[in-house]
């Protein structure tokens, strides 16, 4: 997985402002070309990362590696270091002077000829498309327009490595299209390496070769979306990239690779079955995403090996999507995922299992089974579909 | 109130004669009060930009000076300026005392603090952001402080402009050092003074308009940077 030839490396890199600690013991190797997404939540250390790594400011302790040579921590050098970098900030700063000024101002300070600091400027600010805007007032822009000032401001550079941080953070879904469509254009036309910071999810997955999560200033994990998103390494990156149903559980069978999870509850047991090869006796959370619940009225219909019935708790709509809230009810004597025969008699005798669980199903879908609180629904998953963290490891 | 209104009629009547000797006293006014900011300017810009950028031990308590001395008295400069150049002082071979360079050096030493603070200020109002995006962006530090003043360049004009009209509205500093020869270091302040006391209303209250509608121009400019 490791690239072969890294452009940028970070060694063993800790930091604090005062008595804050911000980073810690973190490494990082960047591959020449790739795109890499920093994910985690606000004030994870995402944008400090940025700032080192651009040499805006040294770092506590630790090393940092540009195209295999050590940089020192002052001196000319990281000027000239950092002009073959470009970061793009959260909230685009945008100099007081004309659209084709601000976007000129890198190549001049790189004492570019003036014909061909034009040539390229005009040709970046066709690329954005914000040839009409030339001579007007950059800070007269708008949010968006300003930003992709800042976007060709950088391009304009053809910088080896970009650094983007939160770059659609406060733009609207037209902007963000048009950002991200530019981002992934560049990556795909130039080869530039990206380190972008996100905390969207959805765009690290859509634009980077490879996902760092970042949480209290410890990269907790590291690798591709789909990695990250199905198997997350423990509770805090389950939380984090939206694993909603997190159970807790002791694993007390494991046949040929099915785990049974039994989650313990005031009123009697319930169990889950995982595609799992943890032993007997671990104590284990189940995570389950939401996404990867299917409702149904009736339970004859699902062929996932996980079924509860439950009570609607609530139902909230956005976009598309509908998102659902479940208490599951257990019956006391029977174990929770073998379907009951009659459902009223489930009712009458069903008790709260201690867990909740959250489904994204389609608005259409929510609107056909009538969703609405108090509602009486089955939610099935597959085995596949459950992914477990070791107890012990997530607390690491 | 009869004898106002006569001199208000009078007043207006040799403005717009354009009367020789008022138009030579606005014109001097306006040398020698521009050739004093100029230079305070030439003086404050460098400077300010230095302290605004340099770290360094009593920083804080330079700038408090300098913003205390906004409010010296005219007299006081001008005091200190006539000790200077007088015949006895350290600067009196030069023999400048009571001529328009004298008063340019002293209306300089009058506004140079205000300039300076202001023009401190202002560099201080040009965000971290910026800053921090032009470095990103590959600027040296020399491009950085050229950035920062380019940022800043309306709150710095609004600086000059204010300093201009100290300068120019002044009276005690022009008085001591300059003289108010006739013809020679006469300006608008110091003919307004004089008139007054010798009785002479009207070309006191014209000089008082025409000073009044420049100090006018000036707020108006200013309000303009402003909304800038």
């Amino acid at each position: 997985m490791k690239p072969l030839h890294s452009i940028i490396e970070v060694v063993d890199l800790n930091h604090s402002y005062g008595e804050r600690t911000i980073l810690q013991g973190l490494s990082l190797s960047i591959g020449k070309g790739e795109v890499f997404a920093l994910i985690g939540p606000t004030g994870a250390g995402k944008t400090t990362l940025l700032r080192i790594i651009d040499l805006l400011e040294a770092p506590g302790s630790g090393e940092i590696y540009f195209d295999g040579k050590c940089i020192p921590r002052s001196g000319k050098q990281r000027l000239e270091i950092r002009r073959r970098m470009s970061f793009i900030h959260q909230k685009p700063q945008v100099f007081n002077s004309s659209v084709y000024d601000n976007v000129a101002c890198g190549l001049k300070w790189r004492g570019e000829k003036k014909n061909r600091v034009a040539e390229k400027v005009d040709h970046t600010l066709e690329m954005v498309g914000l040839e009409s805007y030339r001579h007007r007032n950059a800070r007269t822009l708008s949010g968006g327009e300003a930003q992709r000032v800042a976007l060709a401001r950088s391009l304009v550079l053809e910088p080896e490595v970009l650094l983007l941080d939160e770059p659609t953070a406060n733009l609207d879904p037209v902007s963000t299209a048009k950002i991200e469509q530019l981002i992934s254009y560049v990556a795909g036309q130039r080869n530039t390496t990206m380190i972008m910071a996100t905390h969207d999810m959805s765009q690290g997955q859509q634009l980077a070769d490879r996902i760092g999560v970042l949480i209290d200033g410890r990269l907790v994990q590291t690798g591709n979306a789909d990695h990250i998103f199905r198997s997350p390494l423990n509770e805090e990156v389950a939380n984090f990239v939206g694993m909603e149903n997190i159970i807790e559980g002791v694993i007390t069978a494991n046949s040929e690779g099915v785990a049974t999870i039994v989650i313990p509850a005031q009123a009697g047991i319930s169990t889950i079955q995982a595609v799992s090869d943890y032993p007997v006796g671990e104590e284990v959370y189940a995570c389950v995403r939401p996404e990867d619940i299917t409702l149904a009225l009736s339970s004859t219909l699902s062929s996932a090996r996980n079924s509860f019935s439950a009570k609607v708790t609530r139902v909230t709509s956005f976009g598309p999507l509908s998102r659902v809230e479940m208490t599951p009810v257990c019956h006391s004597r029977a174990s929770g995922n073998l379907p009951l025969s009659s459902p009223r008699k489930r009712e009458s005798q069903g008790q709260d299992c201690g867990f909740r669980l959250v489904a994204l199903v389609t608005k259409i879908s929510a609107e056909e089974l009538n969703l609405q609180e108090g509602r009486q629904v089955y939610a099935s998953f597959k085995a596949t579909g459950v992914h477990l963290i070791n107890k012990v490891a997530g607390l690491q | 109130m009869i004898e106002l209104w006569h001199g208000l009629t009078k007043a207006i009547e040799l403005i717009v004669s354009l009367d020789a000797e008022v138009v030579e006293i606005v014109g001097r006014t306006l040398r020698i009060s521009g050739t004093s900011c100029i230079l305070a300017s030439l003086i404050s810009l460098p400077l300010g930009s230095l302290i605004h950028f340099r770290q360094f031990r009593g920083k804080r308590v330079l700038i408090n000076i300098i913003q205390t001395l906004f409010s010296v008295p005219t007299v006081i400069v001008g005091l200190f300026v006539f000790v200077l150049f007088s015949r006895a002082g350290p600067l009196g071979e030069l023999g400048i005392l009571f001529t328009p360079t004298v008063m340019v050096i002293g209306q300089m030493i009058l506004i140079t603090p205000i300039l300076l603070g202001l023009i401190i200020s202002a560099l201080s109002g040009v965000s971290k952001e910026i800053v921090e995006t032009a470095t990103s962006l590959g600027a040296s530090g020399f491009q950085l402080v050229l950035v920062v003043i380019e940022e800043a360049k309306y709150a710095v004009f609004a600086a000059l402009i204010l300093g201009f009209g100290r300068a120019m509205s002044e009276l005690g500093c022009a008085m001591m050092v300059g003289g108010n020869i006739r013809g020679f270091t006469r300006v608008m302040t110091t003919a307004i003074s004089l008139a007054t006391t010798k009785g002479e209303l009207e070309i006191a209250l014209a000089l008082g308009m025409i000073l009044l509608f420049l100090a006018l121009i000036i707020n108006i400019a200013l309000n303009r940077l402003q909304q800038r």
